[in-house]
């Protein structure tokens, strides 16, 4: 951090600051105030984020973030390159839990393309989409326990996590930026050493999740860096567009595998967790009350699984297997057609989306009938959640923004695109 | 307590006769098309409305069209927690004019979202309150999602900050 130094800000973000509060100008509120820098590189801002903060001695009156620090324009090569192709880069979003991007985008492909996946490969990607939202909370908590103080809980997340790392390496062979959904299907069956180990995992998770709680929810210093900090209303929350459990710590019971259901959410059976009191203890309760629902929903989708093809038999949209390929002649044209030129969806825009463990992930995708997107425009939760910050801080200490920024759980990779 | 689009087209042309629109229909999708001028009305009507309550503004995003005559598009997707349905909205903006109001004194959201729908296209937002370049730092001259900004940028417009 460092104190206000007039050539490093520019003028337009001193001008935003400015007019959080009427009738002061730059040099009147540097007699009795402070400007002061907060990251990119801090390491409680989770990545690039930067707060320029305005301070009266250590109450904050204004906060401006300032984005684009991750900018790696996304939505430009989604443009330039075709649908198959994109897949990878969904990974590089939200990199804590990549599985659930992958999801989000085959299903919009898939729906702008007019296709559905079989049942199976449904199941599988519900398996591997809580899993990966289960990683993402244990990150989440271990981080913000970390960030107030209290060094060893995110030791014991990430044991955890390591575990559903294994499962991802099994699955797919990369334990990180997995790609493993594929359009109309994914990469690899659910092999039984692969469905063991999950069993194996949800059989212990809530044991060791306990233990995890134990150690927050006992410490005193832990629950009051956290009561009563960051607090926002149920109305605000909507209107500033937060989604994900940082909405539902509020008291707006609102996601979208119960409201918009897909895949088959519908078929199975999970409670929304919603707190009331909206603040960063609330958010925090909730993750881990959404790990445990996700446990059980792994459950119900181990046990659920249905038999059957892991890919949709239809050679103009979806990629063939491998070992076909190179055996067979039709398979090789479609699989040299389809990488060549691309699947080619009919002329038409589609807008989805999907419960991703940060809020809601959307893609917008426009199609005029050729190889590529003509444009994708990604709706990440982080970026507005982010929104809130200012409202989230105001009126507190400096020392809470850095709970207040862990409990929002900002991921900078889909916040900048 | 599902609506139907039918319901929500009807009450839209009872409730406001002077909003001229189209609407247009693609993978079980409402879109309402309509006059650039007529946007902040009808998303006051469609957030303050008892019967449909479109209360969580999901996403602005823009497109270039590049040789049509209205050249960009603004598309507004709405989502109504309490009949589980989402809305587009979409309207036409046209190069010579491109500006069209701000939904920000309606949806906070708006503000970021518009601010990178300026970032990226070059819209301009009468009576936004915050107006500044959402990615891309101030000083930078082009709109990176215009179909004619190349693929791997212009060499020199982003030139490395000194010291």
């Amino acid at each position: 951090m460092d104190t206000f130094n007039k050539e490093e800000f520019h003028p337009k973000i001193i001008e935003a600051l400015l007019k959080a509060e009427n009738g002061l100008t730059i040099e009147d509120s540097l007699e009795n105030e402070m400007i002061l820098n907060m990251g990119p590189q801090h390491p409680a801002t989770h990545g690039v984020l930067r707060l320029v903060l305005r301070l009266d001695g250590e109450t904050i009156v204004a906060c401006v973030p300032e984005l684009g620090y991750l900018h790696r324009g996304y939505e430009k090569m989604a443009e330039n390159m075709s649908y198959i192709e994109f897949i990878p880069h969904t990974d590089r979003l939200d990199y804590i839990a990549p599985m659930c991007n992958n999801v989000a985008y085959c299903l919009a492909v898939e729906k702008l393309a007019g296709i559905t996946a079989p049942p199976r490969a449904q199941y599988i990607r519900m398996m591997v989409a809580e899993l990966s939202r289960i990683a993402s909370h244990l990150v989440a908590m271990g981080s913000l326990a970390m960030d107030v103080g209290a060094l060893t809980v995110f030791l014991w997340t990430l044991r955890e996590r390591e575990k559903i790392l294994d499962i991802w390496d099994l699955i797919c062979g990369a334990r990180f930026t997995n790609s493993f959904v594929r359009i109309g299907g994914v990469a690899n069956d659910a092999y039984p050493e692969v469905i063991a180990k999950v069993k194996w995992f949800i059989g212990q998770f809530d044991e060791n999740l306990d233990e995890c709680e134990r150690l927050l929810n006992t410490n005193r210093i832990f629950i009051q860096r956290l009561e009563g900090i960051g607090t926002i209303s149920k109305e605000l929350a909507l209107d500033i567009g937060m989604t994900g459990p940082n909405l539902r710590a509020t008291g707006v019971e609102f996601d979208l595998r119960r409201n918009s259901p897909y895949l088959f959410y519908n078929e199975i059976d999970f409670k929304i967790p919603t707190y009331t009191e909206g603040d960063c203890l609330a958010r925090y309760f909730i993750r881990i009350d959404e790990c445990r629902e996700s446990a059980k929903i792994v459950k119900q989708v181990v046990d659920k699984m249905p038999q059957g093809e892991i890919r949709l038999n239809q050679p103009k949209k979806v990629l063939p297997e491998k070992r076909e390929i190179y055996t067979k002649m039709e398979e090789l044209i479609h699989d040299f057609m389809i990488i060549d030129s691309g699947i080619n969806p009919p002329e038409g825009e589609i807008y989805s989306a999907v419960e991703n463990p940060k809020g809601e992930l959307g893609f917008y995708l426009v199609s005029k009938g050729d190889g590529q997107p003509w444009r994708c425009k990604i709706r990440s939760p982080s970026f507005n959640n982010l929104q809130a910050i200012p409202h989230l801080v105001k009126g507190y200490m400096i020392s809470d923004v850095v709970a207040i920024v862990g409990s929002i759980d900002p991921i900078m990779g889909e916040a900048d695109k | 307590m599902a609506i139907t689009k039918d319901e929500i087209i009807n009450s839209l042309t009872e409730v406001k006769p002077n909003i001229l629109f189209e609407t247009n229909e693609h993978r079980d999708e409402l879109t309402i098309i309509i006059n650039k001028k007529d946007i902040l009305e009808l998303c006051k009507f469609l957030k303050e409305d008892i019967e449909l309550e479109f209360k969580l503004l999901e996403d602005i995003a823009g497109v270039d069209w590049a040789r049509r005559k209205n050249r960009f598009s603004v598309i507004y997707h709405l989502f109504s927690l309490r009949h589980n349905f989402r809305i587009s909205v979409k309207t036409d903006v046209d190069e010579c004019d491109c500006s069209i109001d701000s939904i920000s004194s309606v949806f906070k959201v708006a503000n970021w979202q518009e601010r990178e729908v300026y970032d990226m296209f070059g819209i301009s937002f009468n009576n936004h309150p915050d107006l500044r370049r959402m990615y891309m730092p101030e000083e930078f001259e082009y709109y990176p999602l215009r179909k004619e900004f190349p693929l791997m940028g212009i060499p020199g417009s982003n030139p490395i900050p000194k010291k």
